[in-house]
C-alpha cells in the first residue's frame, strides 16, 4: 500500500537505530500517548532497535482502556434489554465491565453489532425503526468528526430511534494530568498523529512551555516512530523544548478546520473520568444541548450502578507509564487476554495485551 | 487510537454544496470502500486520505511525504563520510 | 460434474425447506431420492440401509470429522457445501492420507430456500469429483426457523495411509524447514467482505480447495516429511503455535517470507487485523529436513495450488516452545496464539 509499505523498509529503519544510539549520551524516558503506537510499537519491535539510554513508557492513549467502569457498565445495562440494538465498534466487545462483557451479553440474545463506522449505525436505525438503536462512541478526537457526523445526520433526517452513548475522551488534559502527577518520570512526548491531524497541534505549546517537555507529533509505521524519537532525543540532548511535527504528510499546525467545525456545533467539553487515574478537568465530550435527544444516558434513564472493580488490576499506572505490565502480581496469571480484569489487556492496544503477546 | 490508512480517490459523488452527502470511492491497496469526504471537501480524484471510520480525515500531502526519505538520504550520506 | 441447473426434486412446488423435510416420511423420502441420490451417486443395488459397508484395500486408515458453521453460506470463492468437503478432506491429507469417503449430515434450518439447499448439494458433488472422493452415506435432520444459521454441515472423512512414514508434530527435529503452499488471508477477507456492516469491494475469494493432490505430490516424490498442517481458523500463526507446543520445539518465522496478497494486507490494514491470524480453507504448511527444502518447494510448484509455496522458517533447538518472528523491519518478537477471534479495530 502506497504511503503505508514504504515507512516498513527495515534498511531505513536500522539506519534510523544507529542514529539513535549515536545520539542518546543520557537516559531519556519517552512517553508515546496513542495506543496505535504502542501496537506498532510492540508489533514491529521498535523497542528492541533502541537504545537501553531511552525508555519508552506507554501512555493512556487507548480509548478503550480508559473508558470509566461506570459507562462499560452503563452499556452493557442498556445492551440487555429487548427491543435495543446496540451498535459499537469491535474492541469494545471484550472489555470487561464490574460483572461482565459485551460478547457474553451477545451470548445470552443481546442484538448487538459491530460497526465500522457510526454512519452504519444510522442504517441500522434508518432500517429498524421499530427498535432504539444506541451506538456506543468510544474514542479520542480523532474518532469524534465521524460520531459529529452521525449525530448531525441523525438530526437531519429526524430519526426518533437513534442515540449515543458518549465516552469521548480528549489528549492534551491527559497529558497535562500525567505530567502534573508527583509520580510522573516522562520527559518527551510523542503526540498522536491522528488526533493532531483533526485538532492541529497549537494545544501542545502551552504544555510544552509548562512542564519544559519535547513533544513530537509521530506517525504510526516503524519509520515515523523511530523518527519522531530521534527528533525527541534531540531536542532532549541539546536542552530545547520545542513542538515538532514529524508526521508532515497528514498533520498540519490547524488541523482540519471543516473537523473542528462541526465538533463544537455538537460536542461540548465536560470534566471526564479515566479508567485507572480518575476525573481529569476538560477532558471529555458530551453533546450539546441542541442535540441532548440523542443523548443515550438522558434516554434511558438507569439510575446509579455499582462498579466493582478489580483489586488487582494496575491499569491505571500502567496508563500512565508509572508501571510496567510485568510489574503486576496478576499479569499472565490471573489476567491474560482469554480472561482480563482490566481494559489494557483486553484492547489490543492496551499495553498489558501487547506485552503478553509480543513480548513473553 | 486511530486506526486510519491512506487510501486514494478513484471517485467522487456529490458537491461541496452539500457536504454531509459528499462521498468518495477509495482504493486501499486494491480494496474499494465508499468513504465521506465531507471533512475534506476540497479533495479531487487521484488525491490520498487518510481514512478513519469511514471518514476522510486529512489530504496526504505527497511533497511532504518524501521528506522523512530525503532526510534519510542525507542521514545516509553522512554515515558513509564517516566511515573511514 | 453437475453442470445442469435443473433437478428432478419438485423445487417449484417446495420452494422452502419444510420440517417435514427432515421428519423421516415421504416428504424427506423425496428430497433424500430425487435430490441427494441424485447428486451423489446410484442408490446401491440392495437398496439404501442403514450404514454404508465399504471394503478398504489396506488395514491402516485415517479418519476425521468436521463441522461446518460459516455465514454467509455463499462467498467469493466458495460456499457451506465445497468447504464442507475440502476441509475434511485436508484433515484428512494432512496425515498423508489418500482421502476415499464422506459422510454427509445436513442440519436445515425450516424455511431455507430450496434453490440454495439444491445449489449447496451442486457445490458438495463438484468439490468431492475433484477431490477424487465418494459421498457414502448421510443423515438430514431439520429444525424449527431460528434455531439455525440456514444450514450447517457436518462431514466425517475415511482415508486410507500407502506410505510408511510418522508424519505428526513429534516428529520434527530441530533445524527442519517449514515451507507454506502459497499465500495467506484469501478466505478470512472474502467472508468479512460478504458480511453487512464491513462490507468493501474486493476482487478477492476464498482459497477453499482440496490440498490430496499436492500432497500426494510431495509423498510420491519420497521427501521424509515429518509434519503438515492445513491453515483454518487462527490462521498461520496458530498452526506454527499448536506444533510448536505439540512437538516441544520453538519455531522462528520471518514475517518477509510469508506471501500475502496486496488487496489481502489491504483489508487486513483496514480492518486492523494481522494477516497471520486471518483464515484459510487451501493453504498448508510442511516441515522436512532442511535439506529437502528446495526439493520439496519445487515439487510443489508444478501443481496449480503450489505457484506460491516458499519457505517461511525453520524449526530451532534451545528454549521455550513458542513462535517467535522477525518483523518487517528486522527486530524479533513472539507471535503469540490468538484468543477468540479477531475482532475489527479502530482503534
Amino acid at each position: 500500500m502506497k504511503y503505508l509499505d514504504e515507512y516498513r523498509d527495515p534498511v531505513l529503519a536500522s539506519q534510523l537505530s544507529r542514529q539513535i544510539h549515536k545520539m542518546a549520551t543520557k537516559p531519556w524516558v519517552i512517553m508515546e500517548v496513542c495506543g496505535g503506537q504502542t501496537h506498532s510499537i510492540v508489533k514491529f519491535g521498535i523497542d528492541t532497535l533502541l537504545p537501553d539510554e531511552i525508555e519508552l513508557v506507554h501512555g493512556p492513549g487507548c480509548p478503550v482502556c480508559v473508558t470509566p467502569l461506570e459507562t462499560i457498565d452503563r452499556a452493557l445495562a442498556i445492551a440487555g434489554r429487548r427491543d435495543i440494538i446496540f451498535c459499537s465498534f469491535g474492541d469494545m466487545l471484550r472489555v470487561p465491565g464490574s460483572t461482565t462483557d459485551l460478547l457474553s451479553v451477545k451470548a445470552l440474545g443481546g442484538d448487538i453489532r459491530i460497526v465500522y463506522s457510526p454512519l452504519d449505525a444510522i442504517k441500522v436505525a434508518q432500517d429498524n425503526p421499530k427498535k432504539e438503536v444506541v451506538f456506543f462512541a468510544v474514542g479520542f478526537e480523532s474518532t469524534a468528526p465521524a460520531n459529529a457526523m452521525a449525530v448531525y445526520q441523525a438530526k437531519k433526517l429526524g430519526l426518533k430511534n437513534f442515540s449515543l452513548l458518549v465516552s469521548h475522551v480528549l489528549v492534551p488534559p491527559a497529558m497535562d494530568a500525567i505530567l502534573s502527577s508527583k509520580s510522573n518520570r516522562v520527559q518527551g512526548f510523542l503526540a498522536a498523529g491522528h488526533v493532531c491531524a483533526v485538532m492541529g497541534y497549537t494545544e501542545y505549546f502551552t504544555i510544552a512551555e509548562k512542564y519544559k517537555v519535547p513533544i513530537v507529533v509521530t506517525g504510526f509505521e516503524p519509520l515515523d516512530i523511530l523518527q519522531g524519537i530521534a527528533m525527541c532525543v534531540q531536542q532532549l540532548e541539546e536542552g530545547r523544548v520545542e513542538v515538532e511535527n514529524q508526521y508532515v504528510r497528514s498533520v498540519t499546525k490547524e488541523g482540519n478546520l471543516h473537523a473542528q467545525d462541526l465538533i463544537s456545533k455538537v460536542f461540548k467539553v465536560i470534566p471526564r473520568k479515566w479508567r485507572g487515574i480518575g476525573e481529569i478537568p476538560n477532558s471529555g465530550f458530551s453533546l450539546n444541548n441542541e442535540y441532548q435527544d440523542f443523548d443515550a444516558d438522558l434516554k434511558f434513564k438507569l439510575g446509579h450502578i455499582k462498579t466493582l472493580e478489580s483489586l488487582q488490576c494496575l491499569s491505571g499506572l500502567i496508563l500512565q507509564g508509572i508501571k510496567k505490565p510485568y510489574e503486576c502480581s496478576a499479569f499472565g496469571v490471573k489476567c491474560s487476554p482469554e480472561s482480563p480484569l482490566g481494559a489494557t489487556m483486553v484492547s489490543t492496544e492496551g499495553a498489558c495485551s501487547a506485552y503478553y503477546r509480543y513480548k513473553r | 487510537m486511530c486506526l486510519a490508512i491512506p487510501g486514494k480517490i478513484e471517485s467522487i459523488e456529490g458537491s461541496n454544496d452539500d457536504i454531509l452527502n459528499l462521498k468518495g470511492k477509495v482504493n486501499f491497496g486494491g480494496i474499494l470502500k465508499e468513504v465521506s469526504l465531507a471533512y475534506v471537501p476540497d479533495a479531487k480524484v487521484g488525491d490520498y486520505v487518510i481514512v478513519h471510520v469511514g471518514f476522510a480525515l486529512s489530504l496526504v500531502d505527497q511533497q511532504e511525504a518524501l521528506k522523512v526519505f530525503d532526510y534519510l538520504k542525507q542521514m545516509g550520506e553522512l554515515e558513509e563520510l564517516q566511515i573511514p | 460434474m453437475i453442470e445442469q441447473l435443473t433437478c428432478p426434486f419438485p423445487i417449484r412446488q417446495y420452494p422452502h425447506v419444510l420440517l417435514a423435510h427432515g421428519g423421516g416420511g415421504k416428504l424427506m423420502q423425496q428430497l433424500i431420492e430425487k435430490m441427494f441420490s441424485y447428486a451423489f451417486g446410484p442408490k446401491p443395488v440392495h437398496g439404501l440401509h442403514d450404514s454404508t459397508v465399504l471394503n478398504l484395500p489396506v488395514s491402516k486408515i485415517a479418519f476425521t470429522t468436521d463441522s461446518f458453521v460459516v455465514k454467509p453460506l455463499f462467498f467469493p470463492g466458495g460456499d457451506i457445501g465445497s468447504l464442507a468437503v475440502n476441509g475434511t478432506v485436508n484433515d484428512l491429507a494432512m496425515s498423508g492420507a489418500k482421502p476415499l469417503y464422506l459422510s454427509l449430515g445436513f442440519i436445515i434450518e425450516e424455511g431455507l430456500s430450496m434453490e440454495s439447499l439444491w445449489n449447496i448439494v451442486r457445490s458438495i458433488k463438484n468439490a468431492a469429483d475433484e477431490a477424487g472422493v465418494t459421498i457414502v452415506t448421510g443423515d438430514t435432520k431439520v429444525v424449527d426457523r431460528g434455531k439455525g444459521d440456514g444450514i450447517f454441515i457436518n462431514t466425517s472423512g475415511i482415508g486410507i495411509i500407502e506410505h510408511s512414514l510418522n508424519i505428526a508434530p513429534g516428529f520434527v527435529k530441530s533445524g527442519d524447514a517449514i515451507i507454506i503452499s502459497g499465500d495467506v488471508g484469501r478466505h478470512g477477507i472474502a467472508i468479512m467482505a460478504s458480511r453487512e456492516g464491513l462490507a468493501f469491494e474486493t476482487t478477492i475469494q476464498s482459497d477453499c480447495a482440496a490440498l490430496n493432490g499436492l500432497v500426494h505430490l510431495i509423498i510420491k516424490s519420497g521427501a521424509d516429511v515429518h509434519c503438515m498442517r492445513d491453515l483454518t481458523r487462527g490462521g498461520l500463526a496458530s498452526a506454527l503455535n499448536e506444533i510448536a507446543q505439540d512437538s516441544g520445539h520453538p519455531i522462528e518465522i520471518e514475517e518477509a517470507k510469508v506471501p500475502v496478497i496486496e488487496e489481502v494486507a489491504s483489508a487486513c490494514a483496514m480492518m486492523g487485523f494481522d494477516p497471520l491470524y486471518v483464515a484459510n480453507e487451501g493453504r498448508f504448511i510442511v516441515i522436512v529436513p532442511d535439506k529437502q527444502c528446495e526439493k520439496v518447494i519445487s515439487i510443489l510448484k508444478t501443481h496449480p495450488l503450489g505457484q506460491g509455496a516458499c519457505r517461511i522458517g525453520s524449526v530451532s533447538d534451545a528454549g521455550r516452545p513458542l513462535v517467535s518472528l522477525k518483523s518487517f523491519i528486522g527486530a524479533n518478537r513472539i507471535l503469540d496464539m490468538i484468543s477468540g477471534e479477531q475482532l475489527p479495530r479502530i482503534c
